[in-house]
């Protein structure tokens, strides 16, 4: 378990803006009448969206919004480590990744970096640009190591390019997700030695096909 | 030919996202295709087929899915019947449903329709793991657009009326629990629940509910169109069909990749990863499924294939088909003691054994890291491990227990090794520092 607090300091009020309460309210009609309580996370990571953080008063209005208790909800803000509990950077929230698989591949360097530009792990930059904490598997772990950066993923990096990133953020420039070193996915380095197949893409499979192992025909149409 | 299956047999046509994920290209490449001729036969007919084709669940545990659909009640009641897709992929070395969620997500919608055919459900919720926005974007949208062809919800072309819905999860490894999966959905700390009862009994809102993995269903709709002896064609009698393996770690090339269950360790990593960094020589240690499992030595990687039975065997298991490779140059104690602080971190808090143990654990795991340690704590450790291993609500304790075990039974003496060796360092007894002030 890992032992999350609300920050000390805490603003005064919590307001949703009109898009954050329309997608809240599309999440509640996801689930029967009765049932608005599973939306709370996804609830809260909408908060989360709109202010960077989860703060006192939100988890308040969230449990109203929800007509929950709202120890309920602030239960939910503290067990689930994607909800940030005090303010994170303006330009970026850095997560990296930092169990084996990535730390096979040498995510410690990563790590390295983050405490070298940006401070002591789970704290604001001086600058207040940044916020970096190490996670657990985020599941890109044949990309590995990979580091999210506000939602997104960054993956096959090294401390040198994961460096330049960080600059690039700093520098409120745009970096597409994905593979540092120009992987396809989760494809081999080099590009893809399977599905090379051009049948497969030539449009063949879309074709009317016949069913196997049907049941006898006069059973099939008692069933219709 | 590299690995030992051909294309033609691969499910999963557009892994790398190199095509179109949306309906046109899916369709294209055979997604949709004959589903209204499955979707209108009995569910009875649906089970047995995928009791044929002999699939397993992809996420871990391995129990056969076909049986599984069957628990479910066989009249539909008052209580609405639930499909609940897991894809709360959060296993270390696991990365294999977000391939599908962002490049194939219209196999896995299918698969969701059929699949609530066969358990008489008219409502299938896909929990995806927050941190995968992307994938939920890319989900989201092939779902819309299903809706708009009217391939599912009420009154659609299939004739099973059918809402497949998309809810997320905040960041918990535990959810991937099935109960505690249930609790999470419902909107509370993701702490599993005691069985019985089970899920097809009383699951999410106490109404029936089937829980399976992403790949399970995505695969269910190929399995159909293709035959269930085509899929049971490969691998073994008790290990069937295709899988998406994924390799990491110290490997060349890693990648995730579709292969034949049966696949041997060493050809799998040759042929598709690229090789072990160093050659095949260098190589120390695989952990086969997943963290969770125990590491097999490079001796038996020789041998070794995937297949439940035979990983099984060798005290390890299939998992999630993921492996972590690890060459000579790897610290494997650090490997574990990571893995061990995973686990910390990840207990849900709720058994007393997990709680405590998975932390002790960490903690004692860290000293041998660095050699600090009594011999005879090892024994304590392994007597502890087994003192989490069974005890505990959920399989988290056991997960816990078993890369610890796994290390101990192959490599024990290094860690002796490094007991001995700290011990002979001049000064390094507690107290040394300021002793020498």
């Amino acid at each position: 378990m890992s032992v999350r607090r609300l920050a000390e300091v805490q603003p005064e009020s919590f307001a949703f803006k009109p898009a954050t309460l329309k997608d809240a309210r599309r999440w509640m009609a996801n689930f029967p009448a009765g049932r608005q309580q599973s939306a709370v996370i996804a609830i809260l990571w909408l908060v989360q969206k709109q202010e960077g953080w989860v703060s006192e008063p939100a988890i308040r209005a969230t449990a109203e919004l929800l007509s929950m208790p709202v120890i309920r909800v602030l239960e939910i803000a503290t067990f689930y480590t994607m909800f940030m509990l005090e303010p994170v950077g303006t330009h970026a929230l850095v997560q990296v990744c930092g169990t084996t698989p990535c730390q096979l591949r040498g995510s410690e360097g990563l790590l390295e970096v983050c405490k070298r530009k940006i401070g002591p792990r789970d704290h604001r930059s001086a600058d207040g640009k940044f916020y970096w904490q190490e996670v657990e598997c985020m599941g890109a772990c044949a990309n590995a190591p990979m580091a999210a950066i506000n939602d997104y993923y960054y993956e096959d990096l090294t401390p040198q390019s994961f460096e330049k990133l960080l600059d690039d953020f700093a520098a409120g420039k745009k970096r597409k997700p994905g593979s540092a070193i120009g992987r396809q996915g989760s494809a081999p380095e080099g590009g893809p030695i399977a599905l090379t197949d051009p049948a497969l893409y030539d449009g063949s499979r879309g074709k009317k096909l016949k069913i196997p192992n049907l049941p006898q025909k006069t059973s099939a149409k008692e069933q219709a | 030919m590299v690995g030992i299956l051909q294309d033609k047999d691969r499910i999963f046509t557009n892994l790398y996202g190199l095509h179109d994920w949306g309906l046109e290209g899916a369709m294209k490449r055979g997604a949709w295709n004959g589903t209204k001729d499955i979707v209108r036969q009995t569910p009875e007919w649906i089970c047995d087929q995928i009791k044929a084709s002999g699939l397993r669940g992809r996420g871990g545990a391995g129990f056969a899915t076909g049986l599984k659909w069957t628990f479910m009640p066989k009249q539909e009641s008052e209580r609405p019947h639930y499909l609940l897709v897991n894809a709360d992929e959060s296993e270390p070395g696991a990365c294999k449903d977000r391939d599908i969620l962002r490049h194939d997500p219209h196999l896995l919608i299918e698969g969701c329709l059929i699949a609530c055919r066969a358990m008489r459900a008219h409502t299938a919720y896909i929990y995806i793991r927050g941190e995968y926005v992307r994938e939920r974007e890319h989900l989201l949208a092939a779902i819309r657009q299903a809706y708009d062809a009217k391939l599912i919800g009420p009154g659609n072309l299939h004739g099973w009326d059918c809402d497949v819905r998309v809810t997320h999860g905040g960041g918990a490894y535990i959810c991937g629990d099935e109960t505690a999966l249930m609790e999470s959905f419902e909107g509370k700390k993701g702490q599993p629940r005691l069985k019985p009862p089970f899920p097809a009994g009383a699951g999410i809102y106490g109404c029936p509910t089937t829980v399976n993995n992403v790949e399970t269903i995505a695969v269910v709709g190929t399995i159909l169109r293709r035959g269930a002896e085509w899929f049971a064609g490969f691998g073994t009698e008790k290990s069937t069909g295709t899988k998406l393996f994924a390799g990491s770690g110290h490997l060349n090339k890693p990648c995730v990749v579709e292969e034949a269950v049966g696949i041997s360790v060493k050809q799998l990593i040759e042929d598709h990863f690229g090789g072990v960094r160093g050659g095949w020589s260098n190589l120390k240690a695989v952990i086969p499924g997943g963290i969770s499992v125990r590491m097999i030595p490079a001796a038996e990687c020789e041998e070794a294939v995937m297949t439940y039975e035979d990983l099984q065997a060798r005290g390890s298991g299939l998992g999630t088909g993921t492996m972590i490779v690890m060459d000579k140059d790897a610290d494997l104690v650090k490997a574990i003691a990571r893995a061990a602080y995973f686990y910390k971190h990840e207990s849900c808090g709720q058994c007393t054994p997990c709680r405590e143990g998975t932390g002790w654990m960490w903690r004692v795991m860290e000293r041998m890291v660095t050699g600090e340690a009594e011999m005879a704590e090892i024994d304590l450790l392994l007597d502890v491990a087994s003192q989490v291993e069974g005890h505990t609500i959920c399989g988290l304790g056991d997960a816990a227990a078993w890369p610890i075990q796994g290390l101990f039974r192959h490599f024990r003496h290094e860690v002796e090794e490094r007991i001995t060796n700290y011990r002979a360092r001049p000064g390094s007894y507690p107290g040394a520092s300021i002793a020498a002030e």
